[in-house]
């Protein structure tokens, strides 16, 4: 075992150059809090990860299938109020709350796709923007006593006692989510189907469903994951922050979400990661410094810049700078090497 | 009650209705959904502010010198942002956000973050019919229906508006007849643009102060027309501002404490009709496009 993952780690991670900066860059996160002790970056830095887990659940939904979700608040803030809501009337502790808020986002991921399964893209993007923004507004109109109205429901127990406790929570639960929606977007896996129907789905719907996928299935059990994790993540948000606030439905989250994805590169899982720990991070970071007015207009400029200059993304970019595919066995190689690692044929 | 919910529909459906055209109008020929459509809206909205009210200036001219600004600025915007990304869809609907947010700080860093408040453009009131109606209102009506009218007039008239509706229609086969699909398109960013500055003129006095992010509400309200008519359907687009410039007057006057929740209803609306016409209440399917 222990030699089978030392074998893994010499031969599928040292390398290739994304696979070890990434490894060094979870490993930097479990040690973050022995490094500092402030707790403004344990705050950030877990309110980071769980948007991490919010914005990979889009791209799983939206990059992989091609179904362009404008409304993923809907799910975020689902889990956060389905918590919320179990809290408030039955009193149940977080260990409870916070799976059946995500189920409870699952649940409603299910039900708005169906209206949406008949669309086209353009469509369905515009009639899934519209969900969030009805239920918003009904919460924020329902009397306070209720579902809390304008303020949003406060109070809810806190995830743990401590910011550490917390921000260790948050860091596992993303760590472990992150793998998982990997690996079910992972195209070249050979066990697990979905990352390779995701990918046909999203190149030609029409193709897959000749070649004998039922598109309508995977489509559904996307818009079930996604709603899932980005459930995950509203209902942990809605413990750590001890509220659950109409503002998790508005477009802004939606837009966020979308935004860190396309930031760091659709489509790529990874992308989602750098974008929320690069763009979410600095934007917070410039509240303290005296660029506070700017900060949102920095982002969106640096926003607009990436785009123009590295659509695919930034991490897709620094990817293709750093490592390159073997033109006869495609195995990836480290950009610095002249020959394949895996059967020596030269690299350009 | 039913007079001013009548008024009311009329004004915000022509405001709408021109929002609309000229986001339809781009979507047609480009494919691009503008999301930073109501951003320029926004701009024409201050611009009269700032031209008509904070310099001074006479009417007519701050009304031209905002509406040719605002197409000119679109223009810019698609030759330097929008046609370097168009091949990427995500990025396109990204990069028109960024946009839109961009405007809105640069307009609150600009002008500040209070409501600047511009008063009636034209003062007065006219009676029809014994109901007392702003001049204002009798201005914007007649303007929308103007500016429908000339849009109809390009359209089927003139030889950019057969190049614009053929390039709509089929852009492979619009270019191999001789149509310049980028200067086609540059010119529909163009109009589309000064049409929102325009819809924002007439705006801007009715909404009772102008604030940055005056542009997210009338979003996704056009969102939700050009959705209800057809994606790139004129006609449809028209048809479908009026009615929820209806909904919108319904909500303002039988609840006037939440006026917001019209756009929950107004997007309610659209959730229907799509789920009982996936195309739309005036769009059509093509057959290759059909799942």
């Amino acid at each position: 075992m222990v030699r089978r993952l030392l074998r893994d780690f010499r031969w599928g991670i040292l390398p290739i150059p994304g696979r070890t900066l990434a490894v060094v860059f979870f490993l930097s996160l479990f040690i973050l809090p022995l490094i500092t002790d402030s707790k403004y970056a344990l705050v950030l830095i877990t309110m980071a990860a769980l948007y991490t887990i919010f914005a990979v659940s889009w791209d799983l939904l939206s990059g992989y299938t091609g179904q362009l979700n404008f409304g993923h608040a809907l799910f975020f803030g689902a889990g956060a109020y389905g918590a919320a809501l179990l809290y408030q009337y039955l009193g149940w502790p977080p260990a409870a709350t916070i799976p059946l808020g995500a189920l409870i986002a699952t649940g409603i991921g299910v039900v708005t796709c169906l209206p949406a399964l008949r669309l086209r893209p353009p469509y369905l993007s515009l009639l899934t923007l519209a969900f969030p923004i009805i239920v918003e507004q009904i919460v924020r109109s329902l009397p306070k006593d209720i579902a809390g109205g304008n303020y949003g429901i406060r109070g809810i127990p806190p995830l743990a006692n401590s910011p550490i406790d917390s921000y260790y929570i948050c860091l596992v639960v993303m760590t472990i989510s992150v793998l998982i929606m990997w690996k079910l977007t992972d195209a070249g896996s050979k066990n697990i189907r979905t990352g390779l129907i995701f990918h046909a789905i999203r190149e030609d719907e029409i193709a897959a469903r000749a070649s004998g996928i039922d598109t309508i299935r995977y489509k559904v059990l996307a818009f079930a994951i996604g709603g899932f994790f980005a459930g995950l993540a509203g209902a942990l948000c809605a413990h750590f922050r001890t509220l659950a606030s109409p503002a998790y439905f508005s477009i802004f989250t939606s837009f966020n979400a979308i935004i860190w994805a396309v930031f760091g590169g659709i489509a790529s899982i990874y992308g989602s990661v750098v974008g929320v720990y690069t763009l979410y991070v600095l934007m917070d970071y410039l509240r303290l410094t005296p660029l506070y007015e700017y900060r949102t207009l920095i982002t969106t400029v640096i926003i607009i810049l990436i785009l123009l200059f590295m659509p695919e993304g930034i991490a897709v970019w620094i990817r293709d700078k750093i490592e390159r595919e073997c033109p006869r066995c495609k195995v990836s190689n480290a950009a610095w090497r002249h020959e394949c690692r895996a059967c020596g044929a030269p690299l350009r | 009650m039913i007079e001013r919910i009548i008024v009311l529909t009329l004004v915000r459906g022509s405001t709408y209705a021109i929002l609309a055209s000229g986001l339809a109008l781009i979507y047609g020929v480009g494919r691009i959904i503008n999301l930073a459509h109501t951003a320029f809206l926004m701009v024409g909205a201050y611009g009269i502010w700032f031209f008509a009210v904070s310099q001074g200036w006479g009417l007519p001219e701050s009304v031209a010198v905002t509406v040719v600004g605002t197409g000119l600025l679109g223009v810019l915007v698609y030759r330097f942002l929008l046609d370097r990304v168009r091949e990427h869809e995500a990025a396109v609907l990204l990069i028109t956000i960024a946009l839109a947010m961009a405007t809105q700080e640069l307009v609150r860093i600009v002008f500040g973050s209070l409501p600047r408040n511009i008063p009636f453009l034209i003062s007065g009131t006219t009676e029809i019919l014994g109901i007392p109606i702003f001049n204002q209102y009798l201005v914007t009506l007649g303007i929308a229906t103007l500016v429908i009218i000339l849009i109809w007039l390009v359209l089927s008239k003139t030889r950019l508006g057969i190049a614009i509706r053929a390039t709509a229609n089929d852009a492979e086969v619009a270019n191999l007849l001789g149509v310049s699909i980028p200067r086609t398109l540059m010119i529909t960013v163009g109009i589309g643009t000064a049409l929102a500055a325009v819809a924002g003129i007439l705006l801007a006095p009715l909404e009772g102060g102008l604030t940055c992010y005056m542009w997210i509400s009338p979003l996704m309200m056009v969102l939700v027309v050009i959705v209800l008519g057809g994606l790139g359907s004129l006609k449809g687009s028209f048809i479908a501002a009026f009615f929820v410039g209806l909904v919108e007057a319904i909500v303002v006057t039988v609840v006037p404490t939440q006026g917001y929740l019209s756009q929950a209803f107004a997007m309610l609306a659209m959730v229907i009709v799509l789920a009982v016409r996936p195309q739309g209440m005036f769009g059509t399917l093509f057959e290759e496009e059909k799942l």
